[in-house]
């Protein structure tokens, strides 16, 4: 559809404003990475709370991260998260084989060290559903293979 | 437990929340990063400048569209693109009396759906991503448009009015040391 270009493009605007620095420096540091995860955590917040309005309420954890693997990742990035795992003690792994941002990039190993950073936004977001879920989290992502990803959710326990 | 007969309504409408909602909190960033209202417009502006020299390949190869004519043509096209990436139809008019200029009017926006502006934020011009959308595609097909917003419903206008005018056409340059 042709507004998932629209979303695409704005994703990319977001990642490239907050690397660059004024002067037109690049910027890798921590606070450009936080910037880029509060930006998808206000948005994952209000996003998945639009997207559940009409579901009944989950019964528990895992039940949670199955709707985040389905439904919400099917409206976010037009497919459904490939593998999920857990050790049953509040991690998750979830693998997605082919991942929207990273789609467009080249799959070589060329530009694998650039990755990381197309991968924040969503690891803000997912944080955001999930604390609107009422789930605290840590969620960090990594890439070996192009296009594919993991996204580890690690959950805080009160 | 979810009730299976409730899913997820609409995709269109929640495709376009999702970009809604990422723009706003962008925009509510930027408000952070700049004091000034007038640097977060000129950032907006320049974003939006970008996603035009990208977009518009994207609608030229979605629409296999001709060359346009004149002026009137490039509006309908222009109109066309809003209507195919936000779902918004708006209306072409107030035409300048030498053709060269004239007004979108948006009589629903849903990027400004959720949106609330607080007083402080007056001069914000909150969708201005479009002005340089619009001046980022019209550029890649030779064409120096300027764009800017009239009225915003946001700040209590009956209406949302873009205005956009042709500047000149330009010329196909060669860069430098090629003939």
């Amino acid at each position: 559809m042709a507004d998932d270009a629209l979303f695409d493009f704005l994703h990319m605007e977001i990642v490239s404003h907050v690397t660059k620095s004024d002067a037109g420096l690049l910027q890798d540091g921590d606070e450009a990475m936080s910037k880029l995860e509060q930006i998808g955590y206000s948005t994952g917040y209000r996003f998945i709370e639009r997207l559940t309005k009409d579901l009944s309420r989950f019964k528990d954890e895992l039940e949670v991260m199955k709707a985040i693997c389905k439904d919400f990742w099917s409206a976010v990035f037009k497919k459904q998260v490939d593998n999920l795992r857990t050790n049953h003690q509040g991690v998750y792994v979830l693998q997605d084989n082919k991942f929207r941002f990273l789609a467009s990039i080249s799959n070589s190993r060329q530009y694998l060290e650039l990755a990381p950073k197309y991968l924040v936004f969503t690891c803000g977001l997912l944080r955001g559903a999930l604390a609107s879920l009422g789930l605290t989290c840590i969620v960090t992502a990594e890439v070996t293979t192009m296009p594919a990803c993991k996204f580890q959710v690690h959950l805080q326990r009160a | 437990m979810a009730r299976p007969g409730a899913r997820v309504a609409d995709s269109k409408k929640i495709n376009s929340e999702l970009f809604t909602l990422t723009y706003g909190a962008l925009v509510s960033q930027l408000l952070k990063d700049y004091e000034n209202a007038e640097d977060v417009n000129r950032q907006l502006d320049r974003m939006g400048y970008n996603i035009g020299v990208r977009i518009i390949e994207d609608f030229l190869a979605r629409t296999s569209t001709a060359r346009c004519t004149d002026m009137r043509d490039t509006a309908e096209k222009i109109q066309s693109a809003f209507k195919m990436y936000l779902g918004v139809n708006p209306t072409v008019t107030s035409w300048s009396p030498a053709s060269d200029e004239f007004s979108l009017l948006f009589d629903q926006n849903p990027m400004t759906e959720f949106v609330e502006l607080p007083d402080s934020c007056l001069s914000l011009k909150y969708c201005n991503l479009f002005c340089g959308i619009i001046r980022g595609a019209c550029e890649m097909v030779q064409l120096e448009v300027t764009s800017w917003f009239v009225q915003d419903s946001l700040k209590g206008d009956p209406t949302t009015e873009l205005r956009v005018k042709f500047v000149k056409k330009l010329e196909d340059a060669m860069p430098a040391g090629e003939d």
